[in-house]
This record gives C-alpha cells, structure tokens and sequence, in this order.
C-alpha cells in the first residue's frame, strides 16, 4: 500500500473563491498538475458533490470533505484549502441546507473501504474547535503541514 | 436473536461509511451484539431491501424502504453522537 502524500504544495491558503464550484476546480486542478490525481478527478469531484454534498457543520467553523471514485486517483492524498472567505456548500444528507464552509479537506483515496484510522484522525481533527480556529488562522503551510501530520499520525511519511 | 444485517452506506462507499462502519463495529462489541454489517454505496441499498434490517447513512436517501434509516451524519461532525448511537443500539436490540 502507497503512503498518503502529504506536503506543503498541497496545502492552500487564504483561497479567493465564489462558490464551492471554484475552490473545488483550483483544489483539484492543482493535484492534477502535481499527478496525484487524473484530470478526470476534477469533473467527478464537481459531479458527486452536486449529488452527494459533503458540507458538515461542527462545533467550530464547517468543513467540507469532498471525495469521489478510486478509478481518478493516481497517489492517495488529502490537500486542505482555507477559504479567504467562507462558500455555501450542501449539508451532508440534507438536500435542503447548505452551510458556510471555511475548510475544505479534499480527500483522494485509492483504495474503498480503507484507511480507517486515518479518516476516524481526520474526523476528530474536525470535531475540535481549537484546531480549526488555530487551521484557520495559521499563516505558515510548513506549520499548518507539521500540525496536520502529527494529528493524523503521518510521521512514518 | 437473528443476527441484524445493518448497511452502512454513504455516496462513495468510501469515506464516510468507513467510519461510520467503524463506529457501529465498536458500539456492537461494546453492547455484546452480532451484526452482519455490509458497507455499500447508497445507490446499492436497493438489492439488499429483502434482507437489511436497518440502513444507517451518511447521504441523502430520496426512497422509501422497508427497513428504518438512521442519520449518521453525527459521526463526523460530532455533533448529537450520543442521539444517534442511542437510535441505532434502539434498532439492534429489537
């Protein structure tokens, strides 16, 4: 099994976006051009968010947690996005409601049914205000990338 | 007591649903339950209606089934966590 990649190209900061249409082309538009992922990621991405939203109110600021099909992902990652501003993205099993997301952790997994541990650290980053607001307001990616590691326990990489 | 065939579904069949697995095999350990728990894509419930007992989901279901559907959307944002497993065991322990 590949490890997740993970590094500061992948991180974006203080991203200048409409709507969740555009934050998702820039966020998967740049692992296209790192190879991470195919090109056809950035159509399936829009295409499931449409059908499946994935915007999770929490405690703190909402998150979102784009992902789609194995078949577009060439290299496992997760890149996280902060938004300048926040943008309306659908409630997670609500059709009716959207939610001002502030974060956006684009996951691109290749395996189904995996990375259990990971996922359930990734949740528990997000269930944590004080992590959000220190994500939200940190201004270096090299800091943003060493904090995201240790929390989801990717020291190995 | 039948063994309860619980699915677990979110859009992908990926992300969301393998933690919300996770979470119901830890629930079900605790409590002593047997359950035969079949993570699926939410456009897969259809072919399991004869023999689920309960669909606990992350995406949005638009269909009516013949079997209760619980909101697992709390396990991920950790908001009403205690609700939702408090729901589930309700359904297992029938």
């Amino acid at each position: 099994m590949k490890e997740l990649f993970f590094d500061e190209s992948i991180i974006l900061l203080n991203v200048a976006a409409e709507s969740k249409q555009e934050i998702l082309k820039k966020m998967s538009t740049n692992l296209v051009e790192k190879g991470l992922v195919k090109p056809s990621f950035i159509h399936a991405i829009l295409e499931r968010e449409e059908e499946f939203a994935t915007g999770l109110p929490t405690e703190g600021c909402s998150v979102a947690i784009p992902h789609t099909d194995i078949e577009h992902v060439v290299h496992k990652t997760i890149s996280i996005g902060i938004l300048k501003e926040p943008v309306e993205f659908g409630v997670m099993g609500d059709d009716s409601e959207t939610t001002p997301v502030k974060i956006v952790f684009l996951l691109a997994m290749d395996e189904a049914h995996s990375q259990l541990s990971l996922l359930q650290k990734l949740m528990q980053l997000f269930q944590n205000q004080e992590t959000l607001k220190y994500l939200y307001g940190e201004s270096s990616r090299t800091n943003i990338k060493n904090f995201v590691k240790e929390k989801l326990d990717l020291s190995q990489i | 007591m039948k063994k309860k065939q619980v699915l677990v579904a979110c859009g992908a069949g990926i992300a969301t649903s393998t933690v919300v697995n996770g979470a119901i095999e830890d629930m079900a350990k605790e409590n002593n339950l047997k359950v035969d728990l079949v993570q699926i894509k939410i456009s897969e419930v259809g072919s399991y209606e004869e023999t689920a007992d309960l669909l606990v989901t992350t995406a949005m279901t638009k269909k009516e089934y013949p079997f209760p559907v619980i909101n697992a959307r709390s396990f991920l944002t950790g908001i009403g966590t205690d609700d939702t497993k408090k729901q589930i065991l309700e359904e297992l322990k029938k």
